[in-house]
């Protein structure tokens, strides 16, 4: 495979161009670059919750803001973008087309999403990652609040932007020696999220509308004083956001369908297992949205029919998990840093699902909702399966991209370290959120309980940005001088099985 | 298909959604059960506001931060919300539901232990979010 930067050029070149790869190295950097900030509000938070009272952050208005921040990048900024950057670059070359379908339009995409990082990171708003109204209407201040929405607004467009690309280059640019059921199943997870994308997002894209008019004091559709309903929002919102978290989640789990059998040297269990799961998750994912909203007072029945969907759900995600380890049972595997973090991704993944299984279930919901337990959940997915699937295909992609070698050693450091943190912090939310802590608190009263998990957590969440500063320096320090990676079988697996597509891009 | 079997497979799938039907099905039970108020429950008015809880007994009576009640009896909490969504929560007796302006819901409990307990809100509300916290008081009247 060949992935241009191994003959270097100016910067402006790349940055100026419209092909794949290009628009995927730009997407890699920003994202990865996003992450490491948004990481690092994250260690802020850390700090001021190690124990009760006042520790770094003056107030708490700019402790709200650092949260929201912190979530928003994370999400919008990092995960959405690391995904459309393996997009680029594979796509087309799995579908053996030259290109993506819409190449200008693909820049366009990805050149929105600087500045509404900016518009964001400069207005720093405080109303959570879902802004919800009434306290978004008439109660966040502006113009961060303003700013964050302009940023949404710009940022939903983008990934539109992008998942039209996908579906294009997949639909109508496939070869067509290339049946779509034999297509590679991380070309089906980007099939199936974005298709996801284009009937989930435009319906957030009209409720960041309304929610500005609605600052505006021009109309009122989510403010009671106006005759409007808050509630409404929160349907709107989670319409688009339930189904995001599987556009989220589905590009990692496609990673990890290329980590093993790469790296168990053996075919995938099942291959139409995986695209009867994509396909699956991807119609039953709008069954479920307002399980995040049992307790706004739903009625009865609405609560069971949300609570149905959303287990209807779960099979397709315990089939991903199921075929993994049918690939690796038996196979000739070879630990390197890639599937290390794919392992620990599934282990991480099965149990966010079990502890989604309990949030769903009604009566236990009114434990959890809310609480830390919820930050333990969706983080167990959020980082614990999704950024372990891409930082295991950060490395594996990082020879092919740099025609060097990352240092081997400090990837498994940086793997045993992050998933060490990542249990530390994310497991003990989940017991903290059972003992009653409330999420996006600025501070806490000094039970004993909520003191001695809060300080796990805090060391957690430093074991995780140690690993990290760990990642930065190989990343940089590899990219520059790292031993040259032998192009034809660069993690030594046996020329078949290290990269099964037709490698050469036609058009270079 | 490569030749091995997919019966593990099914089978495997078919326990996660008998488990699933499971835990849907005694969720369902269990809701319906505690959803159901008992006949006699005194209404106790919940009003949040930024950031502070104030109650209303039935007897007219107000209570800012503090909610006394009695053991052994039951109580329908009608909450609101005069200004932004807050979510009123004891943790202790699994009481959580929102106070969304514009609307009243209705959530009902009974206290068993004589004690204090903490009164918190679990919907982030603002500046003060984080201390937007009261007790409960539970009484035993009879004794
Ligand atoms: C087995 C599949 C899953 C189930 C059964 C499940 C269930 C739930 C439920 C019921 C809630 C609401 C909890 C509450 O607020 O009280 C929730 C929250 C959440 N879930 Fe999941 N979930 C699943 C998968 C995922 C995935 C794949 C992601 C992300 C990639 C995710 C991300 C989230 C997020 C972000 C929240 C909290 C949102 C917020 O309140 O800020 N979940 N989940
Ligand atoms: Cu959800
Ligand atoms: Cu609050």
């Amino acid at each position: 495979m060949v992935l241009e930067l191994q003959k270097p050029r100016p910067i402006w070149q790349i940055m100026f161009s419209t092909h794949h790869t290009d628009v995927g190295l730009l997407y890699l950097i920003t994202s990865l670059a996003f992450m490491f900030m948004g990481g690092a509000l994250a260690l802020l938070l850390r700090v001021e919750l190690f124990s009760p009272g006042v520790q770094i952050i003056a107030d708490s208005m700019t402790y709200n803001r650092i949260f929201t921040v912190h979530g928003t990048t994370l999400i919008f900024l990092f995960i959405l973008p690391s995904a459309s950057a393996f997009g680029n670059y594979l796509v087309p070359i799995m579908v053996r087309f030259k290109d993506m379908a819409y190449p200008k339009l693909n820049a366009v995409a990805f050149w929105m999403i600087p500045p509404a990082g900016a518009l964001i990171w400069l207005g720093f708003a405080d109303f959570t990652w879902y802004a919800y109204p009434t306290y978004s209407v008439i109660s966040a201040p502006g113009p961060a609040a303003d700013m964050w929405i302009f940023g949404l607004k710009i940022l939903g467009v983008s990934s539109i932007l992008g998942s039209i690309n996908f579906v294009v280059t997949i639909m109508k640019c496939k070869h067509p020696d290339l049946p779509l059921s034999k297509m590679p199943l991380l070309a089906w997870a980007y099939l199936t999220s974005s298709l996801i994308t284009l009937v989930a997002v435009p319906t957030f894209a009209a409720a960041l509308l309304m929610l500005l008019t609605d600052r505006l004091g021009a109309s009122g559709f989510f403010n009671p004083a106006m005759g409007g309903d808050p509630i409404a929002y929160q349907h709107l919102f989670w319409f688009t956001f339930h189904p995001e978290v599987y556009i989220l989640v589905i590009p990692a789990i496609g990673f990890m369908y290329e980590i093993f059998p790469r790296f168990s040297r053996k075919p995938i269990f099942s291959h139409s297992s995986g695209v009867a799961a994509f396909t699956l998750l991807t119609i039953v994912g709008f069954a479920s949205w307002a399980h995040h909203m049992y307790a706004t007072g739903m009625s009865f029945t609405e609560k069971t029919v949300f609570m149905v969907g959303t287990l209807a759900a779960v099979p397709a995600s315990a089939m991903h998990t199921f075929n993994f380890l049918a690939t690796m049972w038996g196979g000739r595997i070879k630990f390197a840093t890639p599937i290390m973090w794919a392992v620990g991704g599934i282990a991480l993944f099965f149990s966010a699902g079990a502890g989604g299984v309990v949030n769903s279930a009604m009566p236990l919901d009114f434990i959890t909702h809310d609480s830390y337990w919820v930050v333990g959940h969706f983080h167990l997915f959020v980082m614990g399966t999704i950024l372990f699937g891409t930082v295991g295909f950060v490395y594996y992609f990082f020879p092919y991209v740099t025609g060097r070698m990352y240092s081997e050693v400090l990837g498994k450091v940086h793997f045993i370290l992050s998933f060490v943190g990542t249990v530390l912090v994310f497991f003990t939310q989940h017991i903290l959120g059972l003992f009653g802590m409330p999420r996006r608190i600025y501070d806490y009263p000094p039970i004993p309980e909520w003191v001695q998990m809060n300080i796990i957590i805090s060391i957690g969440a430093f074991i995780i940005g140690i690993g990290m500063a760990i990642f930065l320096v190989n990343l940089i320090w590899s990219s520059a001088k790292g031993k040259p990676a032998d192009m034809d079988d660069p993690f030594g697996l046996g020329g078949k099985y290290y990269f099964p597509y037709q490698a050469k891009n036609p058009s270079h | 298909m490569s030749g091995h079997s997919t019966w593990p497979e099914w089978v495997y799938v078919g326990v996660v959604i008998a488990l699933l039907c499971y835990v849907g099905a005694e969720a369902w039970n269990i809701e319906r059960i505690i959803e159901h108020v008992p006949e006699d429950a005194e209404i106790i008015k919940v009003t949040g506001q930024q950031w502070i809880w104030t109650f209303e007994h039935e007897d007219g009576t107000k209570e800012i931060g503090e909610l006394h009640v009695e053991k052994g009896k039951a109580y329908k909490f009608e909450i609101t919300s005069k200004d932004v969504i807050h979510s009123f929560n004891i943790h202790d007796y699994v009481v959580l539901l929102d106070a969304v302006p514009g609307r009243v819901n209705t959530v009902w409990f009974s206290p068993t232990d004589v004690g204090e307990f903490d009164i918190q809100c679990r919907e982030y509300c603002g500046l003060i979010h984080y201390n937007m916290r009261g007790t409960l008081i539970v009484e035993d009247k009879g004794a």
